[in-house]
């Protein structure tokens, strides 16, 4: 079975539709890496998938794991095992970083009928991935992304992820206003996360971040809808040759 | 005669009525000094009366529920046992002093050793045994020209904690006054006084607290006033915490007097009663002092929750710091009115005053006012006010994790609330008020959530409605 299928989905926010009927199969193990350019909808599919509210989805279907993931809410979205690196990871004063992860990992926990992790249990584990992202423990003791530079509140997002251990992770944008020594610790994060069981979908406007994520599958997304498919070879011609090609390829093959 | 002047003259003649039986039976009756301020702050009120919503002070908290009741001076005895204050229990206090309707009660109280030159009674006892000792200090600084209701409390001024740090004197542990609402039978009125000196160099923390016994049957109000003193490098910590019953009145002011390089902190955590007005005088009269005032209110239903702050500063080098979160639910008004008053020689002062507001329903209201009068040249004040609702965002980015709706909201409210708790200094009070906000958030929390109208797994919708 797939893990994700994404069956011809329609959203619209205040009456504009973005998505017009997305098709996609994402296998267990799989990077897919969705591409486009700006406003082609690459980031409300993303936030679909994670179930944020804005969106109000006119048509289609979405199935995690064989379950309807559209009537889902955000916090049943995450402990099924949805997960996303936003592209602007909110700053929370007053919640601790460690506090906020161990309560998010209790919560999915506890959704699973697990028992809840102490402090004492968690530490060690929560150390290890720290070490991974290359990340000072004293920013932890911090509020969540508070006063965090743009390239600690990326990290931020995949030390979740480490912690987290969805099965789908959501990328979006993650490297967008990376410098390339944070987009190789990010990426090495990503990396070291993939298994057989595990997928990703990395949305990114720029070919860069696929160079360390190599992706199994590459989907340009143009007016709501894919327009091509194809190996990790895709994103190289897109970026020597930009959307506008594949824009007019696509007005060619309809016409 | 208007019907309104009418009501008015009725009104002034039931308090009139009362004081004259009160002066003859009260502690220090015979004190000339005592009688004679009494005397003063009756006339007072009656020249003044009540104020109204015309007064610019009380524009936005419409007392005329207080004002129109037929409140009694006095109720019968009530019986209250050990067990009954199991609720209000705090941990790790030095020592407590509880007042049923107003009165000292040496039976519920608990008064072990304190260290040499911590001085705790009742301002009742100490009235009647060495009243000289503070003749001098006992309305010394409380400003009853300008507060009906200053005027009133030392009018009827007889009892509540008198506390006297000597010089030098550190005592690690806070000192928990718990003032018990018990009106059965009929709408109450008290009026406790306390009086707490912290003499050179010594330092305390002091915790008010008031409740209503469950199992009250009428509304009572307790219009309490507390004088500070701080003599020069005091440190003093003050905590008032109002969580009386939903039908109790609460108006308090705390008039703090502060010395050369003193510094105070006065903390106020409102989450009961119906009409709450928290006055907040304090003057830094000596060099080079600290005063940190820090509030958290949290109203719901329809509770009206008043904030007065009236800083003055009155000598070079000094700073203030106010800093006030409100979060407020269902019909809920919550009030800041923050007044600085910097005077002609108060050169170099540093004010700050920054006002927080959450309202997490349509129907909740805040009114925030900063006021600033300077007459010096060459200070700092600024002042700051926000109001909001929770952030969506936030409230997303923490679902998106795992954590469910109503979790998640309560941490956000938590966290809002964390900038007050944060500012408390002493570690059991800071438990204390935690824990308290704690359940009273959970409430907030849960209440939504019952309120919420059933709509399929359409949230977002609901949260906007609600919300």
């Amino acid at each position: 079975m797939s893990l994700l299928e994404i069956k011809n989905l329609r959203a619209e926010v205040d009456g504009h539709e973005i998505l017009r009927g997305v098709n996609l199969i994402v296998n267990p193990g799989e990077v897919h890496s969705i591409m486009g350019p700006n406003g082609s909808g690459k980031s409300t599919l993303a936030q679909v998938l994670s179930r944020h509210e804005t969106y109000n989805v006119t048509a289609g279907e979405v199935l995690f794991n064989g379950k309807d993931l559209l009537a889902m809410k955000p916090e049943e979205a995450a402990c099924e095992g949805v997960f996303m690196a936003f592209q602007y990871p909110v700053e929370i004063p007053g919640i601790g970083n460690t506090y906020f992860l161990r309560s998010a990992l209790n919560a999915i926990r506890k959704y699973r009928g697990q028992d809840e992790i102490d402090a004492m249990d968690f530490l060690p584990m929560f150390r290890e991935k720290l070490k991974l992202l290359e990340m000072d423990e004293k920013l932890m003791n911090r509020s969540l992304n508070e006063g965090f530079s743009g390239g600690e509140k990326k990290r931020n997002e995949i030390l979740q992820l480490a912690v987290l251990e969805p099965t789908l992770a959501i990328l979006d944008e993650t490297d967008s206003g990376l410098d390339i020594d944070a987009l190789r610790i990010v990426a090495s994060g990503v990396n070291a996360m993939r298994d057989a069981n595990r997928s990703f979908i990395v949305v990114t406007h720029y070919q860069r971040l696929l160079n360390y994520i190599v992706p199994d599958f590459v989907h340009v997304l143009v007016e709501g809808r894919i327009v091509r498919s194809g190996g990790p070879k895709l994103a190289l011609e897109l970026e020597e040759k930009g959307y506008g090609a594949i824009d007019l390829a696509q007005s060619v093959a309809q016409a | 005669m208007t019907s309104a002047a009418q009501t008015q003259t009725r009104q002034l003649e039931h308090y009139l009525g009362s004081f004259a039986e009160f002066s003859k039976r009260a502690v220090g009756h015979s004190l000339p000094w005592l009688r004679t301020l009494r005397e003063n702050a009756l006339e007072r009120f009656c020249q003044v009366g009540f104020p109204t919503t015309r007064d610019e002070d009380w524009r936005f908290t419409n007392i005329s529920a207080i004002a129109e009741m037929p409140f009694r001076f006095s109720s019968e005895p009530v019986r209250i046992s050990t067990r009954d204050l199991d609720p209000w229990q705090m941990e790790a206090a030095a020592c407590r002093l509880v007042f049923v309707n107003g009165h000292f009660s040496a039976e519920l109280s608990t008064l072990p050793n304190l260290p040499a030159g911590v001085h705790v009674s009742s301002l009742a006892k100490q009235i009647a045994e060495k009243p000289a000792e503070i003749e001098h200090q006992l309305g010394a600084y409380l400003d009853t020209e300008r507060d009906a209701f200053c005027a009133l409390n030392t009018a009827f001024a007889e009892d509540g904690a008198y506390i006297h740090i000597a010089r030098g004197v550190v005592l690690s542990e806070p000192i928990q006054l718990l003032f018990l609402s018990a009106a059965i039978g009929g709408p109450l009125m008290t009026h406790p006084r306390n009086l707490i000196v912290a003499e050179e160099e010594s330092q305390a923390a002091i915790i008010e607290d008031y409740v209503s016994l469950n199992g009250s049957t009428a509304a009572a109000l307790s219009n309490t006033v507390t004088e500070l003193v701080a003599r020069d490098n005091a440190v003093v910590s003050h905590y008032l915490i109002e969580r009386e019953d939903a039908r109790a009145f609460n108006v308090s002011t705390l008039r703090i007097q502060q010395g050369r390089s003193t510094n105070v902190a006065s903390h106020s955590l409102l989450i009961g009663g119906a009409i709450v007005r928290n006055n907040v005088h304090p003057v830094l009269a000596g060099e080079g002092g600290e005063c940190l005032i820090n509030g958290l209110f949290i109203g719901n239903g329809r509770q009206h929750l008043d904030n007065y702050m009236y800083v003055e500063h009155a000598k070079p080098h000094c700073g203030s710091r106010q800093f006030y979160n409100g979060i407020l639910d269902g019909h809920g008004h919550g009030v800041f009115h923050g007044r600085i008053i910097v005077h002609k020689d108060a050169q170099k002062t540093d004010a700050k005053q920054t006002n927080r507001n959450l309202l997490l329903s349509d129907n909740a209201q805040i009114d925030t006012k900063p006021q600033l009068e300077i007459y010096a040249d060459d200070v700092k004040c600024t002042h700051g006010a926000t109001i909001g609702q929770i952030e969506e965002g936030a409230l997303f980015y923490l679902r998106s994790r795992g954590i469910d709706e109503l979790s998640a909201r309560k941490l956000l409210l938590l966290a809002f609330a964390s900038e007050c708790l944060d500012r408390m200094k002493e570690q059991p009070a800071r438990a204390f008020a935690q824990e308290l906000i704690n359940d009273c958030l959970f409430e907030v929390s849960k209440r939504r959530d019952d309120a919420a109208p059933a709509q399929g797994t359409d949230h977002g919708r609901r949260w906007k409605e609600v919300g």
